[in-house]
Protein backbone atom coordinates (compact mmCIF):
# COMPACT_ATOMS: atom_id res chain seq x y z
CA UNK A 1 0.00 0.00 0.00
CA UNK A 2 2.93 2.76 1.06
CA UNK A 3 4.91 1.37 -2.19
CA UNK A 4 1.82 2.10 -4.75
CA UNK A 5 1.26 5.60 -3.10
CA UNK A 6 4.74 6.63 -3.44
CA UNK A 7 4.37 5.16 -7.02
CA UNK A 8 1.04 7.21 -7.43
CA UNK A 9 3.31 10.46 -6.18
CA UNK A 10 5.87 10.15 -7.89
CA UNK A 11 3.26 9.95 -11.25
CA UNK A 12 2.43 13.42 -10.78
CA UNK A 13 5.96 15.44 -10.79
CA UNK A 14 7.15 12.33 -13.45
CA UNK A 15 6.04 14.85 -16.88
CA UNK A 16 7.81 17.80 -14.94
CA UNK A 17 11.15 15.72 -14.29
CA UNK A 18 11.20 13.71 -17.53
CA UNK A 19 11.26 17.27 -19.60
CA UNK A 20 13.14 19.40 -17.34
CA UNK A 21 15.84 16.26 -17.58
CA UNK A 22 15.73 16.07 -21.37
CA UNK A 23 15.67 19.43 -22.31
CA UNK A 24 17.45 21.21 -19.27
CA UNK A 25 20.00 19.27 -17.38
CA UNK A 26 20.90 16.99 -20.52
CA UNK A 27 22.02 20.26 -22.30
CA UNK A 28 23.40 21.46 -19.37
CA UNK A 29 26.19 19.23 -18.76
CA UNK A 30 27.01 18.95 -22.60
CA UNK A 31 27.68 22.14 -22.77
CA UNK A 32 30.45 21.88 -20.04
CA UNK A 33 31.44 18.68 -21.82
CA UNK A 34 31.37 20.30 -25.43
CA UNK A 35 33.30 23.32 -24.32
CA UNK A 36 36.30 21.06 -24.01
CA UNK A 37 36.00 20.09 -27.87
CA UNK A 38 36.69 21.36 -31.31
CA UNK A 39 33.53 19.85 -33.04
CA UNK A 40 31.68 21.32 -36.12
CA UNK A 41 28.44 19.79 -35.45
CA UNK A 42 27.88 16.99 -38.16
CA UNK A 43 30.60 14.70 -38.13
CA UNK A 44 30.44 12.04 -35.64
CA UNK A 45 34.07 12.66 -34.38
CA UNK A 46 34.77 15.34 -32.21
CA UNK A 47 38.65 16.33 -31.38
CA UNK A 48 39.06 16.68 -27.47
CA UNK A 49 41.09 20.07 -27.16
CA UNK A 50 41.08 20.77 -22.91
CA UNK A 51 40.83 24.20 -22.65
CA UNK A 52 42.30 25.35 -25.52
CA UNK A 53 38.96 26.91 -26.30
CA UNK A 54 38.46 28.82 -23.65
CA UNK A 55 42.38 29.80 -24.05
CA UNK A 56 41.13 31.54 -27.35
CA UNK A 57 38.42 33.42 -25.81
CA UNK A 58 40.27 34.91 -22.98
CA UNK A 59 43.39 35.46 -24.84
CA UNK A 60 42.62 35.96 -28.85
CA UNK A 61 39.33 36.62 -29.39
CA UNK A 62 39.04 40.66 -29.69
CA UNK A 63 35.51 40.23 -31.62
CA UNK A 64 34.05 38.58 -28.62
CA UNK A 65 35.58 41.36 -25.76
CA UNK A 66 34.70 44.01 -27.81
CA UNK A 67 30.82 42.36 -28.34
CA UNK A 68 31.32 42.30 -24.41
CA UNK A 69 32.08 45.57 -24.60
CA UNK A 70 29.03 46.66 -26.24
CA UNK A 71 26.82 44.86 -24.03
CA UNK A 72 28.61 46.39 -20.85
CA UNK A 73 27.99 49.80 -22.60
CA UNK A 74 24.08 49.09 -23.34
CA UNK A 75 23.98 47.64 -19.64
CA UNK A 76 25.37 50.61 -18.02
CA UNK A 77 23.13 53.07 -19.93
CA UNK A 78 19.59 50.70 -18.75
CA UNK A 79 21.61 50.72 -15.10
CA UNK A 80 21.61 54.39 -15.07
CA UNK A 81 18.98 55.84 -17.62
CA UNK A 82 16.67 53.34 -17.83
CA UNK A 83 16.25 52.51 -14.24
CA UNK A 84 16.64 56.92 -13.29
CA UNK A 85 13.03 57.14 -15.47
CA UNK A 86 11.24 54.22 -14.23
CA UNK A 87 12.06 55.64 -10.52
CA UNK A 88 10.97 59.23 -11.29
CA UNK A 89 7.98 57.64 -13.12
CA UNK A 90 7.24 55.83 -10.14
CA UNK A 91 7.76 58.13 -7.76
CA UNK A 92 5.42 60.54 -9.76
CA UNK A 93 2.59 57.66 -9.96
CA UNK A 94 3.04 57.43 -6.28
CA UNK A 95 0.92 60.13 -5.33
CA UNK A 96 -2.92 60.26 -4.73
CA UNK A 97 -3.42 60.58 -8.15
CA UNK A 98 -6.96 59.98 -10.87
CA UNK A 99 -4.51 58.84 -14.09
CA UNK A 100 -2.67 56.44 -12.44
CA UNK A 101 -4.06 53.37 -13.75
CA UNK A 102 -3.85 55.00 -17.30
CA UNK A 103 -0.22 55.77 -17.51
CA UNK A 104 0.74 52.27 -15.68
CA UNK A 105 -0.88 51.02 -18.64
CA UNK A 106 0.40 52.32 -20.98
CA UNK A 107 3.95 52.10 -19.58
CA UNK A 108 3.55 48.65 -20.03
CA UNK A 109 3.13 48.12 -23.71
CA UNK A 110 6.64 48.49 -24.68
CA UNK A 111 7.83 45.45 -22.45
CA UNK A 112 5.17 42.99 -23.58
CA UNK A 113 5.95 43.71 -27.55
CA UNK A 114 8.67 41.28 -29.02
CA UNK A 115 12.41 41.94 -29.02
CA UNK A 116 11.95 41.92 -32.82
CA UNK A 117 8.71 43.80 -33.37
CA UNK A 118 10.69 46.90 -31.49
CA UNK A 119 13.59 46.55 -33.11
CA UNK A 120 12.46 46.65 -36.68
CA UNK A 121 9.82 49.26 -35.79
CA UNK A 122 12.56 51.78 -34.72
CA UNK A 123 14.53 50.63 -37.17
CA UNK A 124 12.32 52.09 -39.75
CA UNK A 125 11.84 55.17 -37.38
CA UNK A 126 15.43 55.81 -37.22
CA UNK A 127 17.37 53.73 -39.96
CA UNK A 128 15.60 53.26 -43.35
CA UNK A 129 17.91 52.93 -46.15
CA UNK A 130 16.47 55.62 -47.80
CA UNK A 131 17.28 58.16 -45.20
CA UNK A 132 14.34 59.65 -45.14
CA UNK A 133 12.95 58.58 -41.72
CA UNK A 134 10.76 60.17 -39.17
CA UNK A 135 13.68 61.25 -36.54
CA UNK A 136 15.94 63.08 -39.29
CA UNK A 137 12.83 64.44 -40.71
CA UNK A 138 12.25 65.95 -36.85
CA UNK A 139 15.74 66.95 -36.48
CA UNK A 140 15.75 68.89 -39.96
CA UNK A 141 12.50 70.27 -38.74
CA UNK A 142 13.74 72.19 -35.54
CA UNK A 143 16.92 73.72 -37.83
CA UNK A 144 19.57 70.74 -36.46
CA UNK A 145 19.99 69.15 -39.80
CA UNK A 146 23.92 68.33 -38.90
CA UNK A 147 22.60 65.85 -36.65
CA UNK A 148 20.69 63.87 -39.24
CA UNK A 149 22.30 61.03 -40.46
CA UNK A 150 22.25 57.08 -40.35
CA UNK A 151 22.18 56.62 -36.51
CA UNK A 152 22.81 52.64 -36.79
CA UNK A 153 25.01 52.60 -39.32
CA UNK A 154 27.70 55.10 -38.15
CA UNK A 155 29.94 53.25 -35.51
CA UNK A 156 29.76 56.51 -33.18
CA UNK A 157 26.04 56.46 -32.41
CA UNK A 158 25.49 53.02 -33.09
CA UNK A 159 26.10 51.32 -29.63
CA UNK A 160 24.02 54.29 -27.73
CA UNK A 161 21.00 54.06 -30.11
CA UNK A 162 20.79 50.13 -29.19
CA UNK A 163 20.47 51.54 -25.60
CA UNK A 164 18.11 54.20 -26.16
CA UNK A 165 15.76 51.68 -27.75
CA UNK A 166 16.27 49.36 -25.20
CA UNK A 167 15.46 51.36 -22.28
CA UNK A 168 12.24 52.41 -24.32
CA UNK A 169 11.19 48.95 -24.43
CA UNK A 170 12.22 47.99 -20.66
CA UNK A 171 11.72 51.04 -18.71
CA UNK A 172 8.01 50.34 -17.63
CA UNK A 173 8.70 46.75 -15.99
CA UNK A 174 11.24 48.80 -13.96
CA UNK A 175 8.72 51.49 -13.30
CA UNK A 176 5.89 48.65 -12.51
CA UNK A 177 8.72 47.20 -9.72
CA UNK A 178 9.55 50.63 -8.17
CA UNK A 179 5.36 51.50 -7.77
CA UNK A 180 4.58 48.52 -6.27
CA UNK A 181 8.01 49.28 -3.64
CA UNK A 182 6.39 52.60 -2.81
CA UNK A 183 3.34 51.43 -2.30
CA UNK A 184 4.18 49.11 0.41
CA UNK A 185 5.54 52.11 2.38
CA UNK A 186 3.10 53.31 5.21
CA UNK A 187 2.15 56.43 5.06
CA UNK A 188 2.01 57.47 8.31
CA UNK A 189 5.85 57.58 7.80
CA UNK A 190 5.78 60.58 6.05
CA UNK A 191 3.17 62.19 7.84
CA UNK A 192 4.39 61.93 11.16
CA UNK A 193 7.76 63.50 9.25
CA UNK A 194 5.52 66.22 7.59
CA UNK A 195 4.56 66.92 11.75
CA UNK A 196 8.19 67.51 12.57
CA UNK A 197 8.85 69.96 9.94
CA UNK A 198 10.60 67.33 7.02
CA UNK A 199 10.92 68.91 3.56
CA UNK A 200 9.79 67.15 0.68
CA UNK A 201 13.64 66.21 0.30
CA UNK A 202 14.22 65.33 3.67
CA UNK A 203 11.13 62.98 3.73
CA UNK A 204 13.15 61.23 0.28
CA UNK A 205 16.63 61.15 1.78
CA UNK A 206 15.20 59.81 5.04
CA UNK A 207 12.56 57.56 4.42
CA UNK A 208 12.09 56.55 0.74
CA UNK A 209 15.59 55.80 -0.13
CA UNK A 210 16.70 53.78 2.30
CA UNK A 211 13.21 51.42 2.65
CA UNK A 212 13.78 51.42 -1.23
CA UNK A 213 17.23 50.12 -1.39
CA UNK A 214 16.38 46.17 -1.63
CA UNK A 215 14.40 47.16 -4.68
CA UNK A 216 16.02 48.95 -6.01
CA UNK A 217 19.34 46.32 -5.43
CA UNK A 218 16.75 43.65 -7.03
CA UNK A 219 15.65 45.94 -10.28
CA UNK A 220 19.62 46.14 -11.06
CA UNK A 221 20.35 42.78 -10.92
CA UNK A 222 17.58 41.88 -13.38
CA UNK A 223 18.21 44.77 -15.19
CA UNK A 224 22.06 43.69 -15.94
CA UNK A 225 21.22 40.13 -16.45
CA UNK A 226 18.60 40.97 -18.90
CA UNK A 227 20.24 43.48 -20.68
CA UNK A 228 23.87 41.41 -20.97
CA UNK A 229 21.72 38.60 -22.41
CA UNK A 230 19.54 41.02 -24.86
CA UNK A 231 20.46 40.35 -28.54
CA UNK A 232 16.72 39.62 -30.87
CA UNK A 233 16.00 43.75 -30.60
CA UNK A 234 19.20 43.86 -32.14
CA UNK A 235 18.41 41.89 -34.92
CA UNK A 236 15.44 43.77 -35.39
CA UNK A 237 17.24 46.98 -35.60
CA UNK A 238 20.21 46.29 -37.76
CA UNK A 239 18.79 43.27 -40.21
CA UNK A 240 20.94 40.52 -39.22
CA UNK A 241 22.30 37.88 -36.81
CA UNK A 242 25.61 39.79 -37.16
CA UNK A 243 24.76 42.84 -35.53
CA UNK A 244 27.57 44.59 -37.02
CA UNK A 245 29.06 47.42 -35.03
CA UNK A 246 26.85 46.24 -32.45
CA UNK A 247 27.05 42.72 -31.68
CA UNK A 248 26.42 41.69 -28.25
CA UNK A 249 27.88 37.96 -26.68
CA UNK A 250 25.05 36.15 -27.44
CA UNK A 251 25.05 37.14 -30.86
CA UNK A 252 28.84 35.86 -31.14
CA UNK A 253 27.45 32.69 -29.48
CA UNK A 254 25.14 31.98 -32.42
CA UNK A 255 27.66 33.54 -35.33
CA UNK A 256 30.49 30.57 -33.62
CA UNK A 257 27.45 28.12 -34.16
CA UNK A 258 25.64 28.97 -37.05
CA UNK A 259 28.57 30.99 -38.83
CA UNK A 260 31.44 29.41 -38.48
CA UNK A 261 29.61 25.80 -37.11
CA UNK A 262 32.32 25.96 -34.01
CA UNK A 263 29.97 24.11 -31.81
CA UNK A 264 32.84 23.89 -29.12
CA UNK A 265 33.48 27.36 -29.33
CA UNK A 266 30.48 28.16 -29.05
CA UNK A 267 29.81 26.49 -25.77
CA UNK A 268 32.73 27.40 -24.07
CA UNK A 269 31.48 31.30 -24.63
CA UNK A 270 28.43 30.57 -23.35
CA UNK A 271 30.26 29.35 -19.99
CA UNK A 272 32.34 31.93 -20.11
CA UNK A 273 29.60 34.46 -21.14
CA UNK A 274 27.71 32.87 -17.99
CA UNK A 275 30.58 32.88 -15.62
CA UNK A 276 31.11 36.64 -16.01
CA UNK A 277 26.67 36.95 -15.55
CA UNK A 278 27.05 35.09 -12.26
CA UNK A 279 29.82 36.86 -10.97
CA UNK A 280 28.42 40.46 -11.65
CA UNK A 281 25.00 39.55 -9.94
CA UNK A 282 27.21 37.93 -7.19
CA UNK A 283 29.07 41.22 -6.44
CA UNK A 284 25.77 42.96 -6.53
CA UNK A 285 24.22 41.14 -4.44
CA UNK A 286 27.48 41.36 -1.74
CA UNK A 287 26.90 44.79 -2.18
CA UNK A 288 23.44 44.96 -1.43
CA UNK A 289 24.39 42.90 1.80
CA UNK A 290 27.07 45.03 3.15
CA UNK A 291 24.64 48.38 2.33
CA UNK A 292 22.35 46.58 4.79
CA UNK A 293 24.44 46.25 7.93
CA UNK A 294 25.66 49.70 7.55
CA UNK B 1 -4.71 84.36 2.77
CA UNK B 2 -1.99 85.13 0.47
CA UNK B 3 0.24 82.29 1.69
CA UNK B 4 -2.76 80.16 1.03
CA UNK B 5 -3.11 81.42 -2.40
CA UNK B 6 0.73 80.82 -2.78
CA UNK B 7 0.69 77.20 -1.82
CA UNK B 8 -2.31 76.59 -3.60
CA UNK B 9 -0.64 77.78 -7.10
CA UNK B 10 2.39 76.05 -6.06
CA UNK B 11 0.71 72.77 -5.85
CA UNK B 12 -1.44 73.23 -9.05
CA UNK B 13 2.08 74.22 -10.71
CA UNK B 14 3.74 70.84 -9.65
CA UNK B 15 0.71 68.86 -10.64
CA UNK B 16 0.41 70.10 -14.07
CA UNK B 17 4.78 69.22 -14.39
CA UNK B 18 4.30 66.01 -12.78
CA UNK B 19 1.30 65.36 -15.39
CA UNK B 20 3.00 66.70 -18.21
CA UNK B 21 6.11 64.70 -17.75
CA UNK B 22 3.61 61.62 -17.59
CA UNK B 23 2.14 62.57 -21.03
CA UNK B 24 5.40 62.78 -22.71
CA UNK B 25 6.57 59.78 -21.71
CA UNK B 26 3.26 57.96 -22.50
CA UNK B 27 2.87 59.97 -25.94
CA UNK B 28 6.78 58.02 -26.18
CA UNK B 29 5.31 54.73 -25.61
CA UNK B 30 2.83 55.00 -27.85
CA UNK B 31 4.10 56.87 -31.38
CA UNK B 32 6.22 54.12 -32.66
CA UNK B 33 2.91 51.65 -32.20
CA UNK B 34 0.13 54.29 -33.87
CA UNK B 35 3.69 54.96 -36.79
CA UNK B 36 3.90 51.37 -37.18
CA UNK B 37 -0.23 51.13 -37.93
CA UNK B 38 -0.09 54.19 -39.93
CA UNK B 39 2.56 53.08 -41.99
CA UNK B 40 0.64 49.50 -42.91
CA UNK B 41 -1.83 51.36 -44.47
CA UNK B 42 0.05 53.73 -46.44
CA UNK B 43 1.99 52.41 -50.07
CA UNK B 44 5.93 52.43 -51.17
CA UNK B 45 5.03 55.82 -52.90
CA UNK B 46 3.24 57.79 -50.13
CA UNK B 47 5.28 56.19 -46.88
CA UNK B 48 7.92 58.71 -47.64
CA UNK B 49 5.78 61.96 -48.92
CA UNK B 50 2.77 61.56 -46.36
CA UNK B 51 4.17 61.12 -42.74
CA UNK B 52 0.63 61.98 -41.28
CA UNK B 53 -0.56 59.68 -38.40
CA UNK B 54 -3.89 59.21 -40.27
CA UNK B 55 -3.16 58.33 -43.59
CA UNK B 56 -4.50 60.62 -46.27
CA UNK B 57 -5.68 57.13 -47.95
CA UNK B 58 -6.35 53.79 -46.28
CA UNK B 59 -4.61 51.05 -48.53
CA UNK B 60 -5.85 47.50 -46.96
CA UNK B 61 -3.49 45.98 -49.80
CA UNK B 62 -0.76 45.27 -47.51
CA UNK B 63 -2.50 43.39 -45.18
CA UNK B 64 -4.36 41.45 -48.56
CA UNK B 65 -0.28 40.69 -49.88
CA UNK B 66 0.97 40.16 -46.80
CA UNK B 67 -1.79 37.49 -45.89
CA UNK B 68 -1.98 36.01 -48.99
CA UNK B 69 1.24 36.27 -50.83
CA UNK B 70 3.73 36.33 -47.85
CA UNK B 71 2.21 33.90 -45.90
CA UNK B 72 1.79 35.56 -43.01
CA UNK B 73 -1.94 33.91 -42.49
CA UNK B 74 0.20 30.61 -42.40
CA UNK B 75 2.72 32.25 -39.83
CA UNK B 76 0.31 34.21 -37.68
CA UNK B 77 -1.45 30.44 -37.46
CA UNK B 78 1.36 28.43 -36.46
CA UNK B 79 2.51 31.20 -33.68
CA UNK B 80 -1.40 30.83 -32.09
CA UNK B 81 -0.64 26.86 -32.68
CA UNK B 82 2.63 27.17 -30.52
CA UNK B 83 1.58 29.27 -27.93
CA UNK B 84 -2.29 27.46 -27.18
CA UNK B 85 0.17 23.91 -27.15
CA UNK B 86 2.55 25.22 -25.06
CA UNK B 87 0.50 26.80 -22.89
CA UNK B 88 -1.78 23.71 -22.38
CA UNK B 89 1.38 21.83 -21.77
CA UNK B 90 2.70 23.91 -19.22
CA UNK B 91 -0.54 24.29 -17.14
CA UNK B 92 -1.14 20.81 -17.11
CA UNK B 93 2.53 19.28 -16.61
CA UNK B 94 3.22 22.61 -13.79
CA UNK B 95 0.53 22.46 -12.03
CA UNK B 96 0.72 18.72 -11.72
CA UNK B 97 3.78 18.21 -10.13
CA UNK B 98 3.27 21.76 -7.85
CA UNK B 99 0.44 19.92 -6.29
CA UNK B 100 2.93 16.99 -5.56
CA UNK B 101 5.32 19.07 -3.80
CA UNK B 102 2.92 21.09 -2.04
CA UNK B 103 0.51 18.14 -0.52
CA UNK B 104 1.96 15.05 -1.04
CA UNK B 105 5.32 12.91 0.29
CA UNK B 106 7.75 11.19 -1.48
CA UNK B 107 11.66 10.62 -1.24
CA UNK B 108 13.45 13.43 -3.38
CA UNK B 109 10.92 16.00 -3.35
CA UNK B 110 12.73 18.74 -2.19
CA UNK B 111 16.15 17.74 -4.00
CA UNK B 112 13.74 17.85 -6.87
CA UNK B 113 11.63 21.04 -6.14
CA UNK B 114 15.50 22.55 -5.36
CA UNK B 115 16.52 21.75 -8.64
CA UNK B 116 13.71 23.64 -10.40
CA UNK B 117 14.37 26.27 -8.08
CA UNK B 118 18.13 26.33 -9.43
CA UNK B 119 16.74 26.50 -13.09
CA UNK B 120 15.48 30.08 -12.40
CA UNK B 121 18.39 31.31 -11.27
CA UNK B 122 21.46 30.00 -13.41
CA UNK B 123 22.33 31.44 -16.68
CA UNK B 124 22.98 29.54 -19.18
CA UNK B 125 23.63 31.73 -21.87
CA UNK B 126 24.45 28.81 -24.88
CA UNK B 127 22.30 26.28 -23.82
CA UNK B 128 20.50 26.97 -27.77
CA UNK B 129 24.00 25.12 -28.77
CA UNK B 130 23.22 22.22 -26.96
CA UNK B 131 19.21 22.02 -27.43
CA UNK B 132 20.09 22.21 -31.40
CA UNK B 133 22.28 19.63 -30.70
CA UNK B 134 19.36 17.52 -28.35
CA UNK B 135 16.92 17.52 -31.14
CA UNK B 136 18.77 16.67 -33.85
CA UNK B 137 19.78 12.68 -31.78
CA UNK B 138 16.05 12.92 -31.42
CA UNK B 139 14.96 13.57 -34.75
CA UNK B 140 12.88 16.27 -33.34
CA UNK B 141 15.04 19.11 -34.81
CA UNK B 142 12.74 21.19 -37.37
CA UNK B 143 9.26 19.60 -35.93
CA UNK B 144 6.50 21.74 -34.37
CA UNK B 145 6.96 18.45 -31.26
CA UNK B 146 10.65 19.31 -30.89
CA UNK B 147 9.91 23.45 -30.23
CA UNK B 148 6.68 22.67 -27.73
CA UNK B 149 8.64 20.29 -25.78
CA UNK B 150 11.48 23.00 -25.71
CA UNK B 151 9.39 25.94 -24.64
CA UNK B 152 7.21 23.66 -22.49
CA UNK B 153 10.36 23.12 -20.56
CA UNK B 154 11.20 26.64 -20.40
CA UNK B 155 8.04 27.92 -18.50
CA UNK B 156 8.41 25.11 -16.25
CA UNK B 157 10.18 26.57 -13.36
CA UNK B 158 8.77 29.58 -12.98
CA UNK B 159 4.80 28.01 -12.65
CA UNK B 160 5.62 25.44 -10.69
CA UNK B 161 6.78 28.02 -8.19
CA UNK B 162 4.03 30.34 -8.63
CA UNK B 163 1.64 27.35 -8.07
CA UNK B 164 3.34 25.42 -5.52
CA UNK B 165 3.50 29.03 -3.47
CA UNK B 166 -0.22 29.59 -4.12
CA UNK B 167 -1.17 25.74 -3.30
CA UNK B 168 0.77 25.99 -0.04
CA UNK B 169 -1.41 29.24 0.98
CA UNK B 170 -4.83 27.00 0.16
CA UNK B 171 -6.47 25.81 2.80
CA UNK B 172 -7.13 21.48 2.74
CA UNK B 173 -10.58 21.65 4.01
CA UNK B 174 -12.19 21.36 0.61
CA UNK B 175 -9.68 18.23 -0.85
CA UNK B 176 -10.10 16.49 2.43
CA UNK B 177 -13.55 16.44 2.13
CA UNK B 178 -13.69 15.14 -1.54
CA UNK B 179 -11.27 12.08 -0.14
CA UNK B 180 -13.54 11.27 2.32
CA UNK B 181 -15.92 11.28 -0.44
CA UNK B 182 -13.96 8.84 -2.17
CA UNK B 183 -11.94 11.06 -5.02
CA UNK B 184 -8.58 9.91 -6.23
CA UNK B 185 -5.42 12.04 -6.02
CA UNK B 186 -6.14 13.13 -9.71
CA UNK B 187 -9.36 13.28 -8.99
CA UNK B 188 -8.60 16.14 -6.71
CA UNK B 189 -6.36 17.88 -8.49
CA UNK B 190 -8.59 18.29 -11.38
CA UNK B 191 -12.13 18.97 -9.78
CA UNK B 192 -10.46 20.83 -6.42
CA UNK B 193 -7.14 22.04 -6.53
CA UNK B 194 -7.36 23.16 -11.01
CA UNK B 195 -10.48 25.42 -10.39
CA UNK B 196 -9.61 26.88 -6.95
CA UNK B 197 -6.49 28.39 -8.65
CA UNK B 198 -8.26 30.26 -11.35
CA UNK B 199 -6.42 33.38 -10.29
CA UNK B 200 -2.91 32.11 -10.34
CA UNK B 201 -3.48 30.05 -13.57
CA UNK B 202 -4.54 33.49 -15.35
CA UNK B 203 -1.08 34.42 -14.69
CA UNK B 204 0.69 31.46 -15.78
CA UNK B 205 -1.57 31.47 -18.76
CA UNK B 206 -0.58 35.22 -19.44
CA UNK B 207 3.08 35.14 -18.76
CA UNK B 208 3.71 32.30 -20.65
CA UNK B 209 1.80 33.11 -23.38
CA UNK B 210 3.56 36.24 -24.18
CA UNK B 211 6.74 34.42 -23.51
CA UNK B 212 6.11 31.83 -26.44
CA UNK B 213 4.34 34.57 -28.76
CA UNK B 214 7.26 36.33 -28.64
CA UNK B 215 9.93 33.83 -28.73
CA UNK B 216 13.02 34.32 -31.28
CA UNK B 217 16.07 32.37 -30.64
CA UNK B 218 15.03 28.93 -30.38
CA UNK B 219 12.51 28.92 -33.05
CA UNK B 220 15.33 30.32 -34.98
CA UNK B 221 17.53 27.41 -34.57
CA UNK B 222 14.68 24.95 -34.43
CA UNK B 223 12.95 25.35 -37.97
CA UNK B 224 14.17 25.40 -41.33
CA UNK B 225 11.31 24.75 -43.05
CA UNK B 226 9.32 27.62 -43.77
CA UNK B 227 6.00 26.41 -43.87
CA UNK B 228 6.36 25.57 -39.88
CA UNK B 229 8.09 29.03 -38.79
CA UNK B 230 5.92 31.57 -36.28
CA UNK B 231 5.73 34.99 -36.36
CA UNK B 232 9.09 36.32 -34.95
CA UNK B 233 11.54 34.32 -37.11
CA UNK B 234 9.01 34.93 -40.25
CA UNK B 235 9.52 38.23 -39.97
CA UNK B 236 13.24 38.27 -40.05
CA UNK B 237 13.31 36.37 -43.19
CA UNK B 238 10.80 38.78 -44.24
CA UNK B 239 13.00 41.90 -43.59
CA UNK B 240 15.81 39.96 -45.09
CA UNK B 241 13.84 39.49 -48.17
CA UNK B 242 12.20 42.51 -49.11
CA UNK B 243 14.41 44.51 -47.26
CA UNK B 244 12.92 48.19 -48.69
CA UNK B 245 9.28 47.50 -48.74
CA UNK B 246 8.24 49.06 -45.45
CA UNK B 247 4.44 48.75 -46.02
CA UNK B 248 4.75 45.67 -45.87
CA UNK B 249 6.94 44.91 -42.99
CA UNK B 250 4.99 47.37 -41.28
CA UNK B 251 1.92 45.39 -41.78
CA UNK B 252 3.75 42.14 -40.48
CA UNK B 253 4.91 43.50 -37.80
CA UNK B 254 1.40 44.80 -36.93
CA UNK B 255 0.10 41.17 -37.46
CA UNK B 256 2.86 39.81 -34.94
CA UNK B 257 1.66 42.93 -32.65
CA UNK B 258 -1.59 43.58 -32.67
CA UNK B 259 -2.25 40.26 -30.47
CA UNK B 260 -0.47 40.16 -27.88
CA UNK B 261 -1.58 44.05 -27.09
CA UNK B 262 -5.15 42.96 -26.85
CA UNK B 263 -4.57 40.08 -24.74
CA UNK B 264 -2.25 42.35 -22.54
CA UNK B 265 -5.30 44.61 -22.29
CA UNK B 266 -7.69 42.50 -21.50
CA UNK B 267 -5.24 40.39 -18.89
CA UNK B 268 -3.72 43.59 -17.60
CA UNK B 269 -4.62 43.19 -14.18
CA UNK B 270 -3.15 39.50 -13.88
CA UNK B 271 0.42 40.53 -15.95
CA UNK B 272 0.98 43.42 -13.31
CA UNK B 273 0.15 41.82 -10.20
CA UNK B 274 2.19 38.58 -11.34
CA UNK B 275 5.10 41.19 -12.49
CA UNK B 276 4.85 42.70 -8.88
CA UNK B 277 4.65 39.40 -7.49
CA UNK B 278 7.51 37.79 -9.40
CA UNK B 279 9.64 40.92 -8.17
CA UNK B 280 9.12 40.61 -4.31
CA UNK B 281 10.01 36.78 -4.33
CA UNK B 282 12.61 37.09 -6.43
Amino acid sequence: MKIKDTLENYCFVLPAITIFTVFYIIPFFWVFQLGLFDWDGILPTKIFVGLANFKEIIFQDKSWWQSMGNAGWVTLIALTFQNALAFLLAMACDREMKMKNFYRVIFFIPPVLSEIVVGMVWGFIINDVSGANIINRMLIGIGLPQLAHSWLNDPKTALTTVAIVHCWKGFGWGFLIFLAGLQTIPRELYEAARVDGANAWQQFKGITMPLMVPVIVLVAILTVLGTMQAFALIIGLVGGELGGHTSVPVLRILASMRGSSRFGYACAQGITFGVVLVMISFIQYRFSQKGKHN
Amino acid sequence: MNTSFYYKTKKISINVLIHAFLLAVAVTCLFPLLWMIASSFKTQETIFSDISLIPKQFHFMNYWIAIKECDFGRYFLNSIFYTVSVVCGIVIVSSLAAYAFSRFKFPGKNIFFYMFMAAMMIPIPGSFVALYILLNKLHLRNTPLGYILCMINVGLSTSIFLLKTFFDKMPKELEDAARIDGCSKLGIWWHVALPLSGPVLAVVVVFNALAVWNEYILALIIFDTKTSMPLQVALQTFQGEFVTNYPLLMAGLTIAAVPIIILYLVMQKYIIKGVTQGAVVG
